[in-house]
């Protein structure tokens, strides 16, 4: 067989190994700490929106909490990390699968909305996830909790000052991110999650069982938005409510797929390589004054790609017969 | 031999409205069955009900002898009841084989196997040329005949058209015309709405007249043209014989 699908497919696995090759590649030239920094926070951020991806971008469901499953995969690893002993690089794990699980019960009542009203409910329910933390003691409350170092180890996902395990353990997630994706995007669910996100009613009338569709692919995204908390806890070493759960990051993980390009495999790369860096800069070169500069920025950058590329910054790259991916 | 579909004292109120008032008929393996009336006459709803899109206030929608009313799109789809819908609902933002790849979704779980059978629908239906064409891009009566592949790729048992052929030329809807009959063809049973007699009448074996909410008569084509209830109901007293 020869059609559009098949070919694109084969050109976004020759597209993913070529980035990751140039991403493994990028932070061996660079020794300044900053940037590197910068670096690794871009790519977990495009890893954390292709999770949201999953969910916004595939299926259509604009959610707004998303730093419910970030801040809760953070407080999952850390704690069975204190508590328990669990080192982190399998916490990793239990927080995807404790985020996951999360999204279940979130989507139960909320998928019941649908389009803005399901995006309300989200920012809701995020909050209230904020809330509960901010005053839980066995979970340090507002003052959060803080991972001791126990020297450089992978088990424990701790290096003292090289940046460049952490990079290739973002890349990894983000990669990993990217190949869900790209799986899903061919089969059963994927196809599912689009028609949902384009007609519901047409969708019921072929089969597809609308609710377990939109459970499914919330509790990936979450799952996945989860894992990407563990990392960014372990990456900063102290997490409290404000640095993981608080609303902003509900934006932030949306905002990069949102302006690259929602249900594309690259959108959430894109937006996350011209956000990230963008907030960064203006927040380091505007330092205390320029609190909340990098707010102005995402609300004109979304309202500059509302305009002008309402398909997201993908779309610029976009080939002829691919348009029906970006109608 | 028991009929393939049987509808027995569907009901259906809405509000105040009553849309059907108990309406029973069978359809039989393999025909072509009109459902037809002037306008208001409850074709619609009862199509809603049968394709299970709204569950009748009484009476029972059986295929095969199995109870299907009450159980909602999904189900019914999956036991083989598929519709296409009078304002066309495709997938915008897929191709043409993407859509059709979404109903044969329904009988293949691998996507290999579903663009397969994707593949051959959309031949089936005339719309190779067109496979890799986004949605949006297809004219009015190719966006109907996708509707059909998408129907199709579900691999039905009963097939509901509703006014399928409304809105067409000539030209147009005598290939839509065809392809219903190369449906049928396929042992696949029929069942259209459709409000302009002159097209239905022709294809269909059997039609089942409603006029407001109720069976007026069910017959052949010839016998339906010449009752005069249905004459009253579409023309009114004064051309009644």
């Amino acid at each position: 067989m020869d059609n559009a699908i098949l070919r694109r497919r084969k050109r976004e696995v020759l597209g993913g190994v070529i980035v990751l090759a140039a991403l493994a590649l990028l932070p061996l030239p660079i020794k300044d700490v900053y940037t590197q920094n910068l670096i690794i926070i871009t790519v977990l951020f495009a890893g954390l929106a292709q999770a949201w991806n999953i969910l916004g971008g595939y299926c259509g469901q604009i959610s707004l909490g998303h730093a419910l499953y970030f801040g809760v995969g953070g407080y999952v690893s850390t704690l069975l990390y204190l508590k328990a002993g669990l080192p982190p690089s399998l916490g990793l794990f239990a927080a995807f699968g404790v985020s996951g699980l999360l999204a279940l019960p979130v989507g139960w009542p909320c998928f019941r909305l649908s389009g803005h009203y399901y995006a309300i409910a989200t920012v809701v329910v995020g909050e209230i996830g904020y809330l509960l933390f901010l005053n839980w003691d066995f979970v340090g409350g507002a003052t959060g909790v803080f991972i001791p170092f126990h020297g450089e180890s992978w088990a424990q996902l701790q290096f003292k000052t090289a940046k460049l395990p952490y990079h290739y353990l973002v890349l990894a997630f983000a990669a990993a991110t990217w190949l869900t994706a790209f799986l899903l995007e061919g089969s059963r669910w994927g196809f599912a999650w689009r028609a949902v996100k384009d007609d519901v009613t047409a969708a019921r009338s072929l089969g597809v069982n609308i609710f377990s569709s939109k459970m499914a692919a919330a509790a990936l995204s979450g799952g996945f938005t989860g894992m990407g908390g563990a990392i960014y806890a372990q990456y900063v070493g102290y997490i409290d409510p404000d640095s993981v759960l608080a609303g902003h990051f509900s934006i932030l993980i949306a905002l990069p797929a949102v302006l690259g390009g929602v249900s594309t495999l690259w959108g959430p790369l894109i937006g996350a390589a011209v956000l990230m860096p963008a907030s960064e800069l203006s927040r380091s070169y505007l330092g205390g004054s320029g609190r909340g500069v990098d707010l102005m920025l995402y609300g004109g950058l979304i309202v500059i790609v509302a305009l002008a590329r309402p398909q997201g910054l993908v779309s610029l790259f976009g080939r002829k017969d691919d348009h029906a991916r970006i109608a | 031999m028991p009929a393939l579909l049987e509808i027995s004292h569907v009901s259906k109120r809405f509000g105040g409205v009553a849309a059907n008032v108990d309406i029973s008929f069978d359809v039989q393996q393999g025909e072509i069955l009109g459902l037809i009336g002037p306008n208001g006459a409850g074709k619609t709803s009862l199509f809603n009900s049968i394709a299970g899109e709204v569950t009748p206030d009484s009476g029972e929608i059986r295929l095969d002898g199995v109870k299907l009313s009450g159980l909602g799109p999904v189900a019914c789809a999956q036991r083989g009841v598929a519709r296409t819908f009078q304002v066309v609902r495709s997938f915008d933002s897929m191709t043409v084989l993407e859509n059709v790849m979404v109903g044969a979704f329904a009988k293949h779980a691998s996507s290999r196997a579903a663009m397969r059978a994707a593949v051959d629908v959309i031949a089936f239906c005339g719309l190779s040329p067109r496979m890799d064409r986004p949605a949006w891009s297809l004219s009015p009566p190719e966006k109907r005949r996708l509707e059909v592949a998408r129907a199709l790729a579900t691999e039905p048992r009963v097939l509901l058209l509703d006014e399928m052929l409304t809105g067409l030329t000539p030209t147009e809807a005598q290939s839509g015309v065809q392809l219903i009959r190369d449906v049928q063809a396929r042992g696949i049973t029929i069942v259209m709405v459709e409000h302009v007699m002159e097209i239905v009448l022709p294809l269909v074996g059997r039609a089942v007249v409603l006029n407001l909410g109720q069976v007026l008569t069910i017959g052949t084509p010839a016998e339906i043209v010449k009752n005069p209830d249905v004459i009253r109901a579409y023309l009114g007293d004064r051309y009644a014989a």
